[in-house]
């Protein structure tokens, strides 16, 4: 791929990866009582443009490596970096999807897509009428003046999706989040996810403890290790052809070639979570 | 359970009024053994307590006692709404403030508030603002525990996702923390309203010189138990109308809410 980036010094040669994570470690506690380290020191690199998917068992810390890489969370060891600058703060670069509910529930549909403009100061009209657009563009323009509350669960993360994507962001962050929906519905997610993916390609960290759908979406898969001290214990390339078909994919030889090659280290750890006991 | 049609069930409970009347029509009017079970000294009639609250109506002269209630009950929910939701969100945002005041705000909301009512009476006179006083002291205290729990029970993923889409702390305080503690405010807009009308009956029962409670004060006080009964019976009228147009306001403030089941 032809990078258009404007090289600014010489040593930014390398492509500067969109989100980096050196020997990040997080400790949860420590004053007053026993820490608990979470996460061991771990790196991580995702390119510009790329897709990853963090894979592991429940409680691995995957979560908490993300809103590292958000700024929600300070790490105790390590740096973090987007496009070669030290995190300070919030990851202004970066949008968010999160596992629960995030919507304002006072406002309407439209108005909680807004509001992600509005907050930056641009003016309500263009915000209301960019809103809009990407409701329809997420399939949701009819319910544009439902609340929240009103909404399925599939369509609450289609109207967290657009309030992520109309600001645009380099980086999307996104924390299990289809998890709580059914079946069907994660599946068709994942192709909107692609879709709007394919026409505007940003660096993406894709946090689930779902193998297929890490597969099927991904660039990169990478499997974490199960806590405390999670680690990152394999990091594998999806060579699967883009433009993907989320649900037929998963029938395709090579990606079950590659489920049973990632399945088998997976497995030793989603045991070791369960204490042993499958 | 399966509902009861709409024309019987209104039936069945005017029934129940007129059964109720009718025992204490009869019980006041007609001896049994010799006696009135309910002596019309004590209990008066119902046929002359309804003639009691249609000369206060035809005269006109209830009209004054039901605005000064009125304006004293708004005047209570106004100062002690704004007062609730200002203190409400300055505690829940300082813990070192409220930490402070704590057992001063859990002495001070121990405290029955008709104590207060002759301190106001000293303060303020026998005028409107006594009663005022005493409303807000019920009110303050409702508003500001549920604005207190509305800014301290904001989702924490609603707030994490207000400040990735880039909100600063202002913009976090419109369009978080301000809906939240509203809609709290709002839920309890029913006992916050029905404690300001408290206040001002309770405040004119103990000293007034107008407003319902006054009627009904000064109508015990010479004996006239038909004069109490048709200030009781217009004061429970005046509650339901009030509690009517608090719902009316909740439908239209709070339509983003889910109903609960049933409802």
């Amino acid at each position: 791929m032809v990078s258009l980036r404007v090289i600014d010094t010489k040593r930014d040669l390398a492509p500067v990866p969109a989100v980096a994570l050196e020997d990040v470690s997080i400790v949860y506690g420590g004053t007053g009582g026993p820490a608990y380290e979470a996460v061991a020191p771990t790196s991580l690199a995702v390119g510009n443009a790329e897709f990853v998917a963090i894979v592991g068992p429940t409680g691995c810390g995957k979560s908490t490596l993300l809103n590292a890489a958000a700024g929600l969370l300070k790490p105790a060891g390590g740096s973090v970096s987007v496009f070669g600058q030290p995190l300070a703060g919030l990851n202004a670069k970066a949008g968010y999807l999160f596992q629960q509910d995030a919507l304002m529930p006072w406002k309407t549909a439209r108005d909680n897509v807004a509001i992600a403009l509005e907050v930056a100061d641009r003016p309500r009209a263009e915000a209301l009428e960019k809103a809009q657009a990407w409701l329809t563009k997420v399939g949701l323009a009819p319910f544009a003046d439902r609340y929240p509350h009103q909404l399925s669960g599939g369509q609450r993360k289609r109207v967290g999706l657009a309030q992520v994507l109309i600001r645009n962001p380099k980086i999307l962050l996104m924390d299990e989040p289809f998890g709580p929906l059914d079946a069907q519905t994660r599946i068709i997610m994942g192709g909107l996810l692609l879709d709007l993916w394919a026409t505007d390609r940003k660096a993406v960290m894709f946090v689930t403890h779902d193998l297929e759908e890490a597969i099927a979406l991904a660039d990169r898969v990478v499997i974490m290790s199960a806590g405390p001290r999670a680690r990152i214990i394999g990091d594998h390339a999806i060579d699967l052809p883009r433009p993907r078909d989320v649900a037929e994919i998963r029938l395709e030889p090579r990606f079950h070639a590659l489920h049973k090659a990632i399945w088998g280290q997976l497995r030793a750890e989603v045991l070791k979570a369960y204490g042993g006991t499958p | 359970m399966t509902p009861i049609p709409r024309g019987r069930l209104l039936f069945w409970q005017v029934l129940v009024a007129v059964v109720a009347l009718t025992v204490w029509q009869v019980g006041a009017t007609v001896p049994i053994g010799g006696t009135y079970l309910l002596p019309k000294f004590f209990f008066s009639t119902p046929a002359d307590v309804g003639a009691r609250i249609w000369k206060l109506f035809a005269t006109g002269s209830i009209w004054k006692h039901l605005w000064i209630t009125l304006t004293e009950t708004a005047l209570a929910f106004i100062i002690g709404a704004v007062g609730g939701v200002v203190f409400g969100f300055w505690f829940a945002r300082k813990p070192m403030v409220a930490a402070i005041f704590d057992p001063y705000v859990k002495m001070a909301n121990a405290l029955p508030r008709v104590v207060l009512a002759p301190i106001f009476m000293l303060w303020l006179g026998l005028g409107i603002w006594s009663k005022v006083a005493l409303g807000v002291t019920l009110v303050f205290f409702i508003v500001f525990f549920n604005v207190y729990q509305g800014v301290k029970e904001v989702s924490p993923v609603v707030l994490a996702n207000a400040r990735m889409i880039g909100m600063s702390e202002r913009q976090l305080f419109r369009h978080v923390y301000w809906p939240s503690a509203l809609s709290w405010v709002f839920s309890s807009l029913h006992t916050s309203v029905g404690f300001a009308l408290v206040g001002a009956v309770v405040g004119e029962y103990l000293g007034a010189a107008a407003g319902l409670g006054y009627l009904i004060h000064e109508a015990e006080g010479v004996f006239d138990v038909a004069g109490v009964f048709a200030g009781m019976a217009i004061l429970a009228a005046f509650v339901l109308f009030i509690d009517w147009i608090v719902t009316k306001i909740e439908n239209r403030l709070l339509v983003w809410r889910p109903q609960p089941a049933g409802g």
